[in-house]
């Protein structure tokens, strides 16, 4: 019998080379509880979270909460259905609104996860006619719905408008629809997209845009509505897809447009159709967290100003991070070994970032990746800079 | 010089070779994967580096079937002749 591991042989002597070197195993790291946003129990320790992605801090906002409580005390926890069958409650109706509403869109699908608003939206946009073009760091989910949607997929060189005008201008002759998929904020690297000059490309060359805002929605623009509206390109864009899972700190995914033709994309969509809705207390959390987003415009300008506090005091301690001052700040390091030894010295001095390792990063490089949030005090930040800085000193960096 | 399958398969070698840390005694039959160590990542960014050298671009899903370099080699001559 053929042992349907082996192809697994060469992924497990990676992981048994990285966990043999590492004190405790990078992939199992377990917060115990958090005690607030920033703050969470790790191995029985009081630890600064600086890698969670919950930018606003409202995982744990008192109106979500109370708004979650409710409402499974009202309608209980699940919806144990499809969108398209017994899965859509008026919450979802309503929470659809509101988000097209924010977003200043005729039309918005809420998805179970932000993973499959990927999947779900470009598998129901192009097929095998089509032409993806993909900004070669495009997020595991975006490369996962190209393959999904059959389409013939071409990379462009990472934020770079000359290298996507010269594919686009290679398929001059092509037939069926081109799409261009970039993100507003990469997640591994705090990088800002340029979407303002994709725009202009995709006009002159007939193309759809779409933006994936998972990491600027509720982060970036006067209202939080992302890279497009700091870059003031909204109306050139086609289709937002974005994440409760980040600045919400909830959980679930959206798709936004103007295009009147996605109405039947909830009749083609699999990751939409084939999968439960998302429960009504999630729902419910993720207006209340919303509401209290847009009430509190005060959290994007204290998460800016923590973005560049942490930002600065990474370089000032002479640690390599992106040019981009944004609420992902990376710090890349030369060699694994280097980097799981550092991120463990961080752990085991009270700080938690993410360890990203290659392939998932850019250039080969593993990254410690950290993530900044409203809720951070500038004693925190400030505390998380001078553990790097004792670390990086021990490294000999 | 990349107007045939073989002179394609030189310049990609040619490409290969500029990096030390390729073997240096490969040739059009050398599989790229198991025979350069490249992952599926370094494989996409090094055909971004043939795909501006020939003026074409590779879809990805060709490159599922590619295994060595002469593959790659006739991979891109057949798009360059469409193209041309």
């Amino acid at each position: 019998m053929t042992d349907i591991f082996a192809k697994h042989q060469g992924l497990r002597e990676a992981y048994e080379g990285l966990t043999t070197a590492s004190p405790r195993n990078p992939f199992e790291v377990v917060i115990e509880r958090p005690i607030s946003a920033s703050v969470g129990i790790i191995e029985g320790r009081e630890t600064l979270l600086f890698g969670t992605n919950n930018y606003l801090g409202l995982s744990q906002s008192k109106k979500a909460i109370e708004a979650a409580v409710e409402t499974a005390e009202t309608m209980g926890v699940g919806t144990t259905g499809s969108r398209i069958a017994n899965g859509t409650f008026g919450l979802h109706r309503k929470l659809e609104a509101k988000l097209a509403e924010f977003f200043r869109r005729k039309h918005c699908m809420v998805f179970s996860t932000g993973y499959q608003a990927n999947l779900g939206t470009i598998s129901a946009l192009v097929n095998k006619d089509d032409i993806l073009l993909l900004d070669a760091d495009s997020h595991a989910s975006i490369y996962d719905g190209a393959k999904l949607s059959g389409a013939q997929v071409i990379r462009f060189r990472h934020n770079d408008p000359v290298d996507l005008e010269k594919r686009l201008a290679r398929l001059k002759d092509h037939t069926g629809a081109k799409l261009i998929i970039a993100e507003g904020i990469y997640s591994m690297t705090g990088n800002v997209a340029p979407l303002d000059k994709f725009v202009d490309i995709k006009t002159r060359h007939g193309a759809y845009l779409m933006a994936d805002e998972a990491h600027s929605f509720g982060v970036l623009g006067a209202h939080g509505r992302g890279v497009a509206e700091m870059q003031g390109c909204e109306d050139g864009i086609d289709f937002v897809v974005g994440t409760f899972s980040k600045s919400l700190g909830t959980v679930g995914g959206y798709c936004v447009t103007d295009h009147d033709g996605v109405d039947l994309m909830r009749l083609c969509s699999r990751p939409y159709m084939f999968t439960a809705s998302l429960p009504p207390e999630i729902i419910a959390a993720t207006m209340a967290a919303l509401e209290d987003m847009q009430a509190r415009p005060e959290l994007r300008t204290k998460l800016q100003e923590n973005a560049a506090r942490l930002h600065a005091g990474l370089q000032k301690v002479g640690l390599k991070t992106g040019e981009h001052v944004s609420p992902v700040v990376a710090v890349t390091l030369e060699t694994v070994d280097q980097a799981v030894g550092f991120w463990n010295a961080l752990l085991e001095n009270g700080v938690y970032v993410n360890l990203s390792l290659p392939p998932a990063t850019p250039d080969n490089r593993p990254l410690l990746r950290c993530s900044v949030m409203a809720a951070h005090s500038p004693e925190e930040i400030d505390r998380a800079v001078a553990v790097f800085g004792e670390v990086a000193k021990h490294f000999g960096l | 010089m990349t107007d045939s399958v073989a002179g394609i398969s030189g310049m990609i070698i040619e490409k290969l070779l500029a990096n030390p840390k390729v073997p240096r005694d490969i040739d059009g039959n050398s599989k790229i994967v198991e025979d350069l160590a490249f992952d599926s990542l370094a494989v996409m960014n090094f055909v971004m580096e043939i795909e501006d050298e020939l003026d074409v671009s590779v879809p990805l899903d060709k490159l599922a079937d590619i295994r060595t370099i002469n593959d790659l080699a006739a991979c891109l001559h057949t798009l360059k002749a469409a193209h041309a």
